[in-house]
């Protein structure tokens, strides 16, 4: 059985899940308690759990992110959310100098449980201070996991195991996910370690996550008509990336297109592009091709703004030119 | 400015592949100082310079394969300034004509032993991609025999560089042959003798006083001795004798023994020994490939009682000897005896000598070979 269910709604769920089962657990952020949440996940919530645990903090990301640090050394299991990546950057320095290291700088006598959920990406005209994509960023630290659940099941499901684990976890929400409706199965199995292929095929191989797997997806459909195959990997995890599946859909289709909506200058793409140059550079049978943001802060017209994304036409365009 | 090109390292090389290079742009280079390793369709080979000058430009790619006679490097000579003669204000490097294959395609087309050189390229600016590989496997066998499916067989290209010489011997080359027997009781005594005397490793091997005998033969048989191109014969200055060695994994080539008219009989066996142990480990040089002036072929223990050779082109001659066998042999004085005997053999090449001088060769060297003790004196 599945029922229909919008990620929005899933993400909600995941949290109300979280909030019912452990007392640990509890939510912080601006506008999360009265407001319902910016884009309204945790609606009712305060109602539901009262104000020690549904949290509304000042407009301080290096405060409220470093009181979740404390929290979690504490024994809690905080989930903190960041309106958006644009604005963790306030906050990078509890992320990447306190929650990332200190496992490592306690000689593992800490650890910091803590779950930061943030939104990221373009699509959506909130210009350039709320569109972009760091998580590639984040995807260079060692000391966290960073996730991108893109499809409904992986919003529904990658909350839990995320607040499982003994180390951060940074989770990448696209904003422009939040409406997209999908069936989930009573029951999932989702994991925080591996990527997943959306869609099987064997003539090129899309490598994606988060806010491209749909446009992916839509190129893939596009290109079938013409009697290309295209492979959708996922990548769900960006760390520690699944180096093997990546390997894998190299070896199967020979040919990949990366798509992702950071710039392509030292971004994720660029890393996943290396790591097929070491571990699969004899499966290749045409240069790998990128589809990433154009090197832009991304603009607020319409028009400009889609123009400065990936889009499935150009995912398709790379692809015939890779074809020849 | 000298243009360096891939030379022919033998009449049966038509093109190599560079495997190494072993100077940089910028180093100074001296006559025979080993500059490239080339495979050809025999052994990896190592190439010696013939001038000496300093590295303007290494041209040839590693991995390349390219016919004899394609510029690999451009020396500048001693004293000559780049850039003086107005060529070289140092042009930034000319794109390479490298063919663009595929990473996939490539793994694919040696794992099924195609020759990528004959697939068409299909994919963005002509690349050769996997389908392309893929759709060449699956064509009838072309005009040219087919490879086997296998991977690219050593052997079978040794056999096939075999073949062009030795087909190109017999079409061009009219042979002559004569034959003497020679009695090597003297030559074997003075080698046992001298052997008694000697440390382990530095005894002598028959092959040795032959070969010595031969050299010192040739000296007064300057037609047998040289080179046949274009039309005319050329006499070689020194005497390179290239001795057939067969390898263990079948075929055989014949490495020269440079300058053996040359060396004592000692010599000849160090160099010998060198030559077979370096021969078996891929390890010869340019030189050695390319400049025997005739050859030898010893057939030893195992072979035969003699072997009438097939000459290899551009040389003229090629000397057998046959298994040493004791055989009944009558003196002097009317007694038959019991001797160990040779069978030496003269393959040659009548464009150039006739039978006559052919057999008058083959006297002397039995002659001398009676007289082992001043082999090992002589030196030319």
């Amino acid at each position: 059985m599945t029922r229909k269910l919008s990620y929005r709604e899933a993400m909600r769920e995941a949290m109300h899940e979280a909030l019912t089962n452990d007392s640990r657990v509890f939510l912080m952020g601006e506008d999360v308690g009265r407001y319902g949440g910016t884009y309204a996940f945790s609606k009712g919530f305060l109602e539901e759990f009262g104000p020690e645990r549904i949290r509304d903090t000042p407009l301080s990301e290096l405060g409220f992110v470093g009181a979740g640090i404390g929290a979690s050394l504490g024994g809690l299991r905080p989930i903190v959310e960041v309106m958006t990546v644009n604005f963790s950057l306030l906050a990078l320095d509890q992320i990447v100098n306190s929650a990332a290291l200190l496992r490592h700088m306690s000689g593992g006598q800490f650890s910091v449980p803590l779950v930061i959920r943030m939104c990221t990406g373009a699509g959506r005209q909130l210009a350039a201070q709320h569109s972009h994509s760091l998580e590639g960023w984040y995807a260079h630290i060692p000391g966290i996991k960073v996730l991108a659940p893109a499809t409904i099941e992986d919003a529904r499901g990658m909350l839990a195991p995320a607040l499982a684990d003994p180390d951060p976890v940074v989770i990448f929400e696209h904003c422009g996910l939040f409406n997209t409706e999908g069936e989930l199965p009573d029951k999932w199995d989702v994991d925080i370690s591996s990527a997943k292929v959306r869609r099987e095929g064997k003539h090129v191989a899309f490598v994606t996550y988060g806010g491209s797997l749909p446009k992916a997806l839509a190129a893939a459909e596009t290109l079938a008509a013409d009697g290309i195959e295209a492979e959708v990997l996922d990548l769900r995890v960006l760390r520690p990336l699944d180096t093997v599946a990546i390997a894998a859909a190299v070896a199967k289709c020979h040919r990949v297109v990366v798509v992702d909506e950071n710039w392509k200058s030292g971004g994720l793409a660029a890393e996943v592009v290396a790591r097929i140059m070491e571990h699969a550079f004899y499966e290749l049978d045409a240069p790998v091709a990128r589809v990433c943001a154009e090197e832009v802060p991304i603009p607020y017209a319409k028009h400009m703004e889609d123009a400065a994304l990936p889009q499935p036409e150009k995912i398709v365009a790379a692809v015939k030119e890779m074809l020849g | 400015m000298i243009e360096f090109k891939l030379p022919s390292l033998g009449a049966d090389m038509d093109d190599g592949t560079l495997l190494e290079w072993k100077v940089g742009v910028g180093d100074t280079v001296t006559k025979g100082q080993v500059i490239a390793v080339v495979d050809t369709a025999k052994a990896a080979v190592d190439v010696e310079c013939w001038t000496p000058g300093t590295v303007h430009e290494l041209v040839a790619e590693v991995g390349q394969k390219m016919p004899v006679g394609t510029v690999m490097a451009i020396l500048s000579e001693s004293g000559e300034k780049v850039g003086a003669c107005g060529t070289a204000a140092v042009s930034p490097a000319a794109p390479t004509a490298r063919r663009m294959i595929s990473p996939a395609a490539r793994k694919h087309a040696e794992k099924r032993g195609i020759d990528l050189d004959a697939v068409v390229g299909s994919g963005p600016n002509g690349a050769v991609t996997l389908d392309d590989v893929e759709n060449a496997a699956a064509q009838p066998a072309p005009v040219t025999a087919p490879k086997p499916a296998a991977t690219p067989d050593k052997s079978a290209e040794m056999r096939k560089a075999i073949a062009a010489a030795m087909a190109r011997s017999k079409r061009e080359i009219p042979h002559y042959y004569v034959a003497e027997e020679i009695s090597l009781a003297k030559a074997l005594a003075w080698l046992q003798a001298e052997n008694l005397r000697r440390p382990m490793a530095e005894r002598l091997l028959p092959a040795a006083v032959l070969l010595k005998a031969v050299a010192v033969a040739l000296a007064h048989y300057p037609e047998l001795n040289g080179f046949f191109r274009d039309g005319s014969f050329a006499p070689a200055a020194k005497i390179n004798l290239g001795v057939a060695i067969s390898l263990r994994q079948g075929g055989l080539i014949a490495p020269a023994l440079l300058d053996a008219g040359a060396r004592n009989v000692t010599q000849i066996m160090q160099g010998l020994m060198d030559l077979v142990k370096r021969t078996r480990a891929g390890s010869l040089k340019s030189s050695e490939m390319s400049e025997a002036t005739i050859t030898v072929t010893n057939l030893g223990d195992q072979g035969s009682q003699l072997v009438f050779g097939v000459i290899y082109p551009p040389q003229v001659a090629l000397v057998g000897f046959g298994r040493v066998a004791e055989r009944p042999w009558g003196d002097a004085e009317g007694g038959l005896k019991a001797l160990p005997v040779v069978t030496a053999t003269l393959a040659a090449d009548h464009r150039v000598s006739d039978g006559h001088r052919g057999a008058l060769f083959l006297r002397e060297l039995a002659e001398l070979l009676q007289h082992p003790e001043e082999l090992e004196g002589l030196e030319k």
